[in-house]
């Protein structure tokens, strides 16, 4: 039993915000670990200290044994990630952004072809390799990406709310994907969500975030008897009120705006 | 690192070929200019008695294109990083330098390629260069010029993020670069201030690098040309790297 992702005191702080205030968590190598909590409650801020994005204030962070500021590039080939907000290549065929993520981690022109193959069979997009990544639907994208994380074997996946504007029946296919993923692999999963039904199906251990501090921890069966609610749903709203959170409109959500404007 | 900048590189090139709508787009504002200015000013300065204004102003429209196309291409860097393709580049075990360079040279090759469709087009206008041999040339300080607003674009564009930012980067930077250069008119027998201001606009140095390879009329001399073109590069090069390397998301 080795944890692959191992947090300690973890902080960040932005001017004189405390967006993390000391924050430990741990998960399990080949377990599914839902990070959950309301906006703005620090849940993409840890995420993205956990993939080498942002450098956290203070704290310790080891991903697969490696620290992600003093060795990020052993940090970034151990994990694949989903991002909240799409990041392919729209003017790209999908099999070519596979590739150029092949590329960019060194993986070996046979060995690649062979995985692309795999893969986009995996996510059902085989019979659709060769077109541009515009022409996709959401849910496609979501698939594609998923694809594309996983081309370099990595350890662990990180999903940024995954699920976001899709489908039920997308999002039951894409659950499916993932947990045959890590029966067979024994690929790590780690997924913030907002629906927490979600996160009950599918995540051996829960944590909850609130106001960056992890308010609660455990599997859904423990923090529902914790809390004496029926369901999840019902045990967060417990743990984290029912005050409505304000996001301050920054300049990333004005940008994230403009992108949809434009139809990205 | 050359493989991490070679793969952006050519996915530039690869897009660039691919969009003909954008190649076609990015024509219609170098042609109005031609037409405009080019046959409409064109009697005026005949009339004062000067050489053909056209010959004089094709090489301002060609460095024209390559500043507005430079420049956007570089503040598209930084929004990429943040919501596109290039944030799945940002956890890839490469170097972050690397990737700003790969995507900036490669914006650069696609600005110059845009400066040669623009020549093209004006010799279908009546533009003969000086000296055929010296076109090649002329494309190089093309390139170093594209690369220098691209850097100069992620420079700023990291420091602005909305919308407000990116009009007050256009109005105030790319506009007055564009006008103070001389692409339009000679920078002999002009007012001291507009000279002063001409002199240390970057752009001025662009256009009569290529001027004075594609029509043999020189300003500061093709050696400050590229001297200064290159230093300026140079340095938002790696100011740009800098940031880029910094970026926190």
């Amino acid at each position: 039993m080795t944890n692959i992702i191992e947090v300690k005191d973890l902080k960040k702080t932005f001017g004189r915000l405390e967006a993390v205030k000391g924050i430990s968590l741990s998960v399990e190598q080949g377990t599914t670990f839902g990070f959950l909590g309301p906006n703005g409650a620090g849940k993409s801020t840890t995420i993205k200290m956990l993939t080498t994005l942002l450098r956290p204030t203070s704290g310790r962070i080891l991903i697969d044994g490696n620290d992600p500021i003093t060795h990020p590039d052993a940090v970034r080939r151990s994990f694949g990630i989903v991002f909240q907000d799409p990041s392919l290549d729209d003017d790209l065929a999908a099999w070519e952004n596979m590739e150029l993520h092949g590329a960019l981690y060194g993986v070996t022109r046979k060995t690649r072809l062979a995985r692309i193959d795999e893969l986009l069979k995996f996510v059902d997009l085989d019979d659709r390799r060769r077109s541009y990544v515009r022409e996709f639907s959401g849910g496609m994208k979501r698939r594609l990406e998923i694809a594309r994380g996983l081309l370099h074997h990595p350890k662990i996946i990180f999903l940024d709310e995954p699920t976001l504007g899709l489908d039920p029946q997308t999002r039951n296919h894409m659950w499916e994907y993932l947990g045959r993923l890590n029966e067979s692999d024994g690929i790590t999963v780690f997924f913030t969500t907002h629906y927490m039904d979600e996160a009950d199906r599918n995540a051996d251990t829960i944590a909850i975030i609130d106001h960056g501090c992890i308010v609660a921890s455990g599997t859904g069966e423990e923090l529902k008897r914790h809390t004496g609610k029926e369901s999840l749903e019902d045990a967060s709203l417990e743990l984290t009120g029912r005050d409505i959170r304000q996001e301050s409109a920054s300049g990333l959500e004005h940008l994230r705006r403009m992108r949809r404007a434009r139809g990205g | 690192m050359l493989r991490t900048i070679y793969i952006m590189w050519l996915r530039e090139l690869k897009k660039f070929l691919r969009s003909r709508s954008r190649i076609v787009g990015a024509l219609g504002q170098p042609i109005l200019f031609l037409l405009a200015l080019g046959y409409g000013l064109g009697n005026v300065s005949q009339g004062a008695g000067k050489g053909s204004y056209l010959q004089f102003l094709v090489p301002g429209v060609i460095c024209m294109a390559i500043i507005f196309t430079s420049i956007f291409n570089g503040m598209q860097i930084i929004w990429d990083s943040q919501f596109g393709f290039l944030k799945e580049t940002l956890v890839a075990p490469v170097s972050r330098v690397a990737i700003m360079l790969g995507r900036t040279f490669g914006g650069a090759s696609v600005a110059t390629a845009q400066g040669c469709i623009v020549f093209a087009l004006t010799l279908l206008f009546g533009f003969e260069p000086h000296s055929w041999a010296l076109v090649i040339p002329a494309v190089l300080v093309m390139f170093l010029a594209a690369s220098m607003f691209s850097a100069l674009g992620i420079t700023v564009a990291s420091f602005v993020t909305d919308m407000q930012g990116f009009q007050l980067v256009m109005n105030f930077l790319v506009m007055p670069m564009f006008f103070l250069s001389g692409a339009l008119y000679p920078l002999t027998n002009i007012p001291p201030l507009l000279r002063a201001l001409a002199s240390i606009d970057p752009l001025s140095y662009g256009v009569d690098g290529v001027r004075t390879l594609l029509i043999h009329t020189s300003y500061f001399g093709i050696a400050t040309d590229v001297t200064v073109l290159s230093a300026i590069a140079i340095t938002f090069l790696g100011v740009g790297s800098y940031r880029f390397a910094r970026l926190e998301f």
